[in-house]
């Protein structure tokens, strides 16, 4: 019988993936594609805002969307009908998607004649804020009749996030939704993060994030802006 | 579930470990888990007696949990206070210009091993 021996790890059990997704942004550079991770609550309007950036994006850049559900593939279904290549993962019971998972995906997807990626994470504010996925940026949705407390009450998510969308502005005459306390309890989280009050419904305020959304995949791929 | 994920993180990041070290059977392994971590140390070991059967490596290992506790520090006076009892806001001064010092962490501490 071997001696048992004690051995000191002292790793955080978030190392392997953050080198994982380092090492995927890396690949991503060289081949010049734009991997954006999106995230936010079910229902927050994830799909029907992708929906309203592909409109405004075709013929501009060549986008892929990668559909991250637990189960079902109506949101696939939905991109693909907008005439967007599309793939949908299933994440098992997951709550949410890592490097791993995120690579494989991209496997599916063949990206190499894309200019363009949207991973649509797990509807959820909790687990995926955790587990980078070698994206470029990280955006959330945040809908007004979610509240604006939101970024108090989930604060991680906010803190990795790049861009907030505030979406279903539409709405906010009837809900006591304060777009300036959000906006200062996002800053709180993150001072750097940008915020864009849209609606996905009709297409209000999606031109000034597909407009950063140009900029930024140009400068991912050297190009001059 | 959260917690099967992290399971299966760990998992990976043992399996990596024994490779590296030559090593047959891991016998414990401790898990240092922030109070404010998202992590339920119950539902983490639940998760874990059932990852490891059929595993090996790992079919016999017990996992410990010690808890980190959760200290936030305020920039406006200077003191730590604990987060679990007080939240964002200082008890000291009232001020909210605050930030959590120890108490996300879910680390792999060591592990017993032949």
């Amino acid at each position: 019988m071997e001696e048992v021996r004690i051995l000191e790890i002292k790793q955080s059990i978030f190392a392997n993936n953050d080198a994982q997704a380092e090492r995927l942004r890396r690949e991503l550079k060289e081949k010049g594609i734009y991997l954006l991770n999106l995230m936010s609550s079910p229902g927050s309007g994830k799909t029907t805002t992708l929906t309203r950036v592909a409109e405004r994006l075709r013929g501009v850049l060549r986008m892929g969307v990668m559909e991250a559900d637990i189960d079902s593939d109506v949101d696939a279904r939905t991109m693909a009908a907008a005439g967007v290549k599309t793939i949908q993962l299933h994440t098992g019971g997951m709550c949410h998607l890592d490097a791993a998972m995120t690579r494989q995906g991209l496997e599916g997807l063949e990206p190499a004649s894309l200019d363009l990626v949207v991973l649509e994470n797990v509807g959820n504010l909790v687990c995926p804020a955790e587990f980078d996925t070698g994206a470029v940026k990280n955006v959330m949705i945040l809908s007004v009749p979610e509240g604006h407390d939101k970024p108090l009450k989930y604060p991680l998510m906010f803190q990795v996030c790049d861009v907030v969308l505030i979406n279903k502005i539409d709405v906010l005459p009837y809900f006591d939704f304060d777009l300036q306390a959000c906006t200062e309890y996002v800053h709180r989280r993150n001072p750097n993060a940008r915020i864009f009050p849209v609606c996905a419904k009709t297409g209000q305020g999606i031109e000034a994030f597909t407009d950063w959304l140009q900029t930024e995949v140009r400068m991912w791929k050297g190009e001059s802006v | 579930m959260h917690e099967l994920g992290i399971v299966f993180h760990i998992i990976d990041a043992l399996e990596e470990t024994a490779r590296e070290n030559d090593l047959t059977s891991i016998e414990r392994v401790t898990i240092q888990l922030g109070e404010v971590s998202t992590v339920i140390a119950d539902y983490l070991t639940d998760c874990w007696n059932w990852a490891v059967k059929n595993k090996p490596l790992l079919e016999d290992c017990k996992m410990e949990v010690e808890p980190i506790p959760a200290v936030t520090h305020c920039e406006a006076c200077g003191r730590d206070y604990g987060t679990v009892a007080h939240g964002r806001i200082c008890p000291h001064c009232g001020s909210e210009r605050t930030y959590l010092l120890t108490g996300s962490e879910i680390l792999i501490k060591e592990i017993a091993a032949c």
